[in-house]
């Protein structure tokens, strides 16, 4: 078996999509996806559910991804006014074989967040579906699926996981 | 401090309702202590109908869902004779839960301790070693599931209430029953709940959230960036304002309230009013649902089910907002600063598959815990609850907007108003005080 993507090259993309996150640089990271990227969270009791046929907590597509990022940094975004610190873990990254373009990765996520004296941790995994383009990786989908059974004490998920 | 011996005197003063002066005030204290959900815990959480579910989550004999009702582990079955059972969840031997799964199929449930087995009615089936009680020690139903005291289900919404002399579940609802029946007469084969719950929670007093989801007036300051997106998406405008044709609100009695309009909202709704968000390809399947409504209900019934915007409460903790998607929502005060809620998506039986889609990406667009809105409805309860830590030194909310209008608008307060007038006859327990209103 082949893989065009190495696990290294993955990491690093997977770690600059960290970064931007935790920088508050939104809108570049709305930029890391495809014209035709989406964005998804499911409910924390029907994990395995599909975004069309079940409650999600988080159903972009692209146009609404890059709404998200660019409400976010509104002053008048409140539940992200003052700003949380975020800090995005990813690891035990896996590279998938490759079906056509479409290079599928997934990994374990810690996203740890900070805002008025609380800290929230959000534990979960991610599949993400990449896609090579003439400037790089680019994100077809992130599906990031929280592992935990409700969400409390969290409350919210007004961060980008 | 506790609320009977409170500066203004009694529990009844804990909230000035002065129609002469057009005043409504309510004491922060009813936010912030322990002495004040006790009491909602007994005259309240006890004694009125409380949502459990919805008929389409236990669809087939051996069906059930587990969930906290009223603070209490409850079971909904459907039993082999297509009846609906609720049941306490607690073994009757030494008290543990008999079901840990949130939802599935069975025909019993067996308690891990000591392996007591019941069916799905609650009736006991068994136990190991049953030789060393007395013949007669499970008489009287002593050893079964015990039932709860009241259910009944109104259009598929299935309600319980822990007071055996409560009146009908339709009476209690007075008003707010035909507004569930709006919702319910959207899909032509009934209606269900969609796979997925929104569990979450807001570090608040659980009243602010029942204020807040009939509370037209925060539309346009809480939620300013949910409609630039729409305006930058579709092109809409949306006045908030005082003079806007926003609709109207309405004392449906008994505590419950509605905030409606019909036809006036920038969204879409998928049964049925097309937005431009969706897109052209939407727009003959949007009005083709919408004809179809019309046709089976009438052109007055048939305009308020399918181009009609409502938020629903229904005293004391369910919501159905009936908008850009329909939400069903409960929750329940675990401390007098936080609460527990659940939300889940209703939609028509046997919705078509692009339909069904638009419903759930508008669902999300708006409500819950990841959506472009409630995150922000949260920070501001989150905030008015850690404000009511200077209670001492300001003690008053004020709910007073529209007590001099006939026609009370969206933005004005009577919807609250009629929340508080209940919550006050029941939590000092003076049936003479007054539920109407201005």
């Amino acid at each position: 078996m082949t893989n065009p993507l190495a696990r290294s090259e993955a990491e690093d993309f997977l770690f600059k999509e960290a970064a931007l996150l935790d920088a508050w640089r939104l809108e570049e990271w709305a930029n890391l996806f495809t014209a035709d990227g989406e964005y998804l969270i499911p409910a924390t009791d029907a994990p395995d559910g599909a975004p069309g046929t079940s409650l999600y907590l988080v159903y972009d597509d692209r146009h609404r991804l890059g709404e998200r990022a660019k409400r976010l940094l509104k002053k008048t975004a409140h539940a992200e006014q003052p700003r949380s610190r975020t800090r995005h873990m990813s690891s035990n990254v896996m590279v998938a074989e490759a079906e056509g373009a479409v290079m599928p990765v997934f990994c374990n996520f810690v996203v740890f967040r900070s805002r008025m004296e609380k800290t929230d941790i959000y534990p979960g995994h991610a599949e993400y579906r990449l896609v090579r383009g003439s400037d790089g990786l680019r994100i077809r989908s992130k599906k990031a699926i929280l592992d935990i059974d409700v969400l409390r004490p969290q409350g919210k998920v007004s961060i980008i996981l | 401090m506790t609320a009977l011996e409170h500066p203004s005197g009694s529990l009844a003063g804990l909230i000035i309702d002065d129609r002469q002066a057009a005043r409504f005030k309510v004491n922060r204290h009813v936010f912030a202590e322990e002495d004040i959900l006790a009491l909602e815990r007994e005259r309240i959480f006890s004694r009125c109908w409380l949502y459990l579910g919805h008929v389409s989550e236990v669809p087939a004999a051996g069906s059930f869902v587990a969930r906290r009702v009223g603070g209490r582990p409850l079971i909904l079955t459907r039993d082999r004779d297509g009846a609906l059972n609720a049941l306490y969840n607690t073994c009757p031997h030494r008290g543990a839960l008999v079901c840990r799964e949130r939802a599935g199929n069975r025909r019993a449930f067996q308690c891990g301790y000591h392996a007591w087995a019941f069916d799905e009615t609650g009736r006991f089936l068994g136990m190991p070693g049953r030789e060393a009680l007395p013949p007669n020690a499970g008489d009287g139903g002593q050893f079964d599931l015990v039932r709860v005291e009241r259910m009944e289900e109104f259009r598929g919404f299935v309600f319980v209430c822990f007071d055996r002399g409560a009146q009908p579940l339709v009476d209690y609802l007075a008003g707010a029953a035909e507004y569930l029946a709006y919702v319910a007469d959207q899909g032509e084969n009934g209606m269900e709940i969609v796979e997925g719950t929104q569990d979450y929670s807001i570090a608040a007093n659980w009243k602010l959230l029942q204020e807040n989801s009939v509370d037209g007036y925060h539309g346009q300051p809480t939620h300013v960036t949910y409609f630039d997106y729409l305006r930058s998406r579709d092109g809409t405008t949306t006045n908030f304002g005082g003079s806007g044709p926003m609709g109207w609100v309405k004392n449906l009695g008994n505590g419950h309230a509605v905030s409606e309009s019909i036809g006036l909202l920038p969204w879409g709704r998928p049964y049925a009013r097309w937005a431009p968000g969706w897109g052209e390809e939407a727009k003959p399947e949007v009005e083709e649902l919408n004809r179809r409504i019309m046709a089976r209900l009438g052109p007055e019934r048939g305009n308020v089910v399918a181009n009609g915007d409502r938020n629903l409460i229904v005293f004391p903790n369910l919501v159905v907002n009936d908008i850009m998607a329909t939400t069903v929502r409960t929750f329940y005060p675990v401390r007098p600063d936080y609460m527990e809620v659940s939300a889940w998506s209703l939609a028509p039986v046997g919705e078509s598959v692009p339909s069904r889609d638009r419903r759930m990406r508008n669902f999300v667009e708006f409500l819950g815990p990841a959506g472009f809105a409630s995150p922000d409805d949260v920070e501001m309860l989150e905030l008015c609850q850690r404000g009511y830590a200077n209670r001492a030194a300001a003690p008053w909310n004020d709910i007073s907007r529209g007590m001099l209008s006939n026609a009370p608008k969206k933005t004005d307060e009577l919807q609250m108003r009629t929340f508080w007038r209940r919550w006050r006859q029941l939590v000092t327990g003076d049936s003479s005080l007054e539920l109407a209103g201005p």
